[in-house]
Formats: structure tokens, sequence, C-alpha cells
């Protein structure tokens, strides 16, 4: 091939390599894709391999190592002959990356969409936390409604609260800001 | 200068003060006092079990230089005897009643927190990107642990005396989170590891304030415990391990 065919091969590689990726769901929440969720930070070609970068989000989330197999099985089905995939730390998975077509998705599913979260870097220990909490407003997801109330500060998955809307009366999950 | 052999020691400290308390944590999975509870604790010991994996990860990486192989994993968790362990006294006393469970996790999530943060600067990369990953859920879990001490210290009176009572049981305990030894002090030096005892001030200050609302009193001096993390344990370790280890050490290398 020349190099011009090499480059567009390349190319049209990792185009397919999105493309798959963003066929593979949260194992948990089947309405957003590993894409969509920001956990893949970079595809590329090294030499003849192409590289899918990954980055967890929580530590201990038990399906970090199921959505390793099911991309695993998704580079599989694009005929890439030589692929990898490569866990990356920093910077620290954050849901200020989940797309905001996603987050939509997710309110429509049921689950409230995470707001900002704290600002980047670390914080001081934060002693306000109480009073700070019940001020932040969490819309319901099926209603609207403003007044809703936690119920656990861990819901269904690590990455979720429990919360209840006082009006509709249904319990929801709310997609914490990480 | 530090070592590969004291950074190693280090990473174990940190790893297993992780690992030790998500065990604890774990014992609730069935027993929490409602149903939100019981997930809640076994979330904060995934949490905890997730960078506990992280540290030994790169701690098998470390001893592999100085060592003729680094252990993985599995075989730091599970094959070391309780001397070999370097986690605080304070994560490995029984979980007791939940104002003792809540008592632990707060005292070590304050310190937890502001150890993390001081990591996340530290000039070894790895060591960095593990805490500034890890302190996000720290904070998390130190907000929620200081919540339940302020709901239970200004709830009953029976409450508040149970918490009270968790409160000055473990406090002896927490004195050795702000020792610093020859590894610690050789590790600081070179900016790899956290001087703890530029820990305590703040630490003080965030307990008081918390305490403060939770209409409890602070316990104040007393005769600290030390010893976790030169391998010398309360006699509850010993314990907990039998439990955690038994698989692997009835059907060595057991996978399921």
């Amino acid at each position: 091939m020349s190099a011009q065919s090499v480059a567009e091969y390349h190319r049209l590689a990792v185009d397919a390599v999105w493309k798959a990726l963003a066929a593979v769901t949260d194992p948990e929440i089947p309405v957003i894709s590993v894409v969509d969720l920001g956990i893949v930070r970079a595809v590329e070609w090294r030499e003849d391999v192409i590289v899918v970068t990954v980055t967890p989000t929580y530590s201990g989330c038990p399906a970090t190592e199921l959505i390793a197999a099911d991309i695993d099985r998704a580079l599989a089905t694009t005929g890439i002959g030589k692929y990898r995939i490569e866990t990356r730390l920093a910077p620290a998975w954050t849901t200020d990356w989940i797309a905001p077509a996603a987050r939509e998705r997710l309110a429509r599913f049921g689950i409230a969409p995470p707001g900002r979260s704290a600002a980047d870097g670390v914080r001081a220990v934060d002693t306000s936390a109480l009073s700070r909490r019940s001020a932040e407003t969490i819309p319901c997801p099926r209603c609207g409604s403003e007044r809703t109330r936690e119920l656990s500060r861990f819901g269904s998955t690590p990455c979720k609260a429990q919360y209840r809307c006082e009006d509709c009366l249904e319990p929801f999950d709310y997609f914490k800001p990480h | 200068m530090g070592s590969d052999r004291q950074l190693f020691d280090y990473l174990l400290r940190l790893g297993d003060n992780a690992l030790v308390l998500s065990q604890r944590l774990g014992e609730w999975v069935g027993h929490g006092p409602v149903l939100e509870e019981d997930i809640a604790l076994t979330n904060v010991g995934l949490d905890l079990l997730g960078q506990a994996r992280l540290w030994f990860a790169y701690a098998g990486e470390v001893e592999a230089r100085f060592a003729a192989s680094g252990r993985g994993e599995d075989a730091l968790a599970f094959l070391r005897e309780s001397g070999d362990f370097r986690n605080l006294l304070l994560v490995e006393q029984p979980n007791g009643n939940y104002a003792d469970t809540m008592a632990r996790q707060f005292y070590f999530d304050q310190w937890h927190v502001l150890l993390l943060g001081a990591l996340a600067s530290s000039r070894d990369a790895r060591i960095a990107e593990i805490a500034a990953k890890a302190v996000k859920e720290a904070t998390y879990h130190a907000e929620r642990s200081a919540d339940w001490v302020v709901r239970l210290g200004d709830g009953t009176d029976e409450s508040h005396a149970k918490m009270q009572a968790a409160m000055d049981d473990l406090w002896t305990y927490t004195g050795e989170m702000f020792d610093a030894d020859e590894t610690e002090a050789a590790l600081a030096a070179e900016g790899i590891a956290c001087d703890p005892r530029t820990l305590e001030a703040p630490w003080r200050a965030a307990v008081g304030v918390v305490l403060g609302e939770a209409t409890l009193t602070e316990p104040a001096g007393g005769w600290m415990q030390r010893g976790g993390k030169h391998g010398v344990h309360s006699e509850h370790l010993g314990r907990m391990l039998a439990t955690m280890q038994h698989l692997q050490r009835a059907f060595p290398g057991a996978q399921w």
C-alpha cells in the first residue's frame, strides 16, 4: 500500500472503532454507551496496533471488567487485526464528560442526570456538607417537580443516589456528580 | 533517600487500610439496619476495595525491583500473615453497633481525604493519579459518615449516648494516623509520601466542627495505641483475616 492509502486505512479504522464503541452500552444503564459516558479517552494507532484507552468510573465499580469484555467483543467485530485496550487513570473520570444528548436519554430512562461536579482538583474537607446539599435541587425525571428528597446517598449502583419526588411520589435514581 | 523497599512498604500501608476497612464494611452485608444502609456500606466498601487493588498492583511492580518477583494483588491480600499487614489499628476494629461503625468510618474518612488530597500532588506520578481518583470517592464517604455522626449525636438520648461512647472508645486509635516513621520521613522528604504530622491540625479542626454540630464532646488526650503500620496489630485483625483468607488458604489458587 502507498503511504497515502495506509493513512486512509488508518483513518477509516479509527472511525470504525468509534462506531463500534458507540454501540457498547453501559451494562447497568442500557440507554447510554461507553462513548456517551466519557470513559473512552482515545482511539489511536501505535505502529500497527490500534489502541483504545479507557478510564474507569469508580475504583470499585463491578461493571468495569464487564465493560472491558464488551469493548473487546465489539472490537473483534470490526475486523481490525491488532488492537489493544489500555487503562488510564489520570485525569480521573468525571460525570462532566457525559455527553449532553446522553443526559436527556438518562432523564427519559428515569435517572436524573448529574449536575456539575465540584471544581476540578482536590477539595478541602467540607464540613458544611449538610446545609449545602439540602439547598441543591434535583428535578424529578418523571414529572419535573423540584420538590424532591434524598432517601439515601447510594442507590442501585455506586454512581447513583436514591431520591423521591414529593409530588408524583415516585422514587428515582440520581446519577451523582463525580 | 527513600528506597524501593520503603516505597513498597508505604504502598502496602495505603492498600491495607483500604482493604481491611473494606472487609469490615463487607461484614455488614445482610445485617444493615435498613436496606439503604446495607447498600451504602457495601458501596463504600467497594470503592475502598477498588482503591486497594490499585495500590497493590503498584506495590507488586515496585516489589519486583528488589525481589525475585513482585506479588500480585491476590497474593498480597490473601497470602500474608497478620504481622505483614501495615494498616492502621483503627480500621481493623470490629463493627460493633452502628455508632461504632460510623465513628470508625468518620475518623478514618476525615483523615483519608486529607491524606489523598496531599498525595494527589506526589512527585511519584502513579501515586498522584491513584490518589487523585480515590480522593473524589473518599470525599463522598466523608460527607456521608459526617452526616451520620451528626444524625446520631444530635438524635435521641440513646443514640447520642451510643455515638459519644463510640467516639470515646475509638479515639485511642487516632493518634497513630499522625505518626511519622523513617519510611514516611524519607519518602516525604522526596515529595513522594505525605508527612502525616501535617494532617493532624486540619483533621482536628474538621472533626471538631462536626462533633460540635453533633452536640458531642471531643475526646481529648489519653493514651494512644500504636503499631499497625509496623505489623503490630490488635487481636481482631487475625480473626478477620481467618475469615477473609480462608478460601485461598484452604484451596490455593481457587477461582470462581
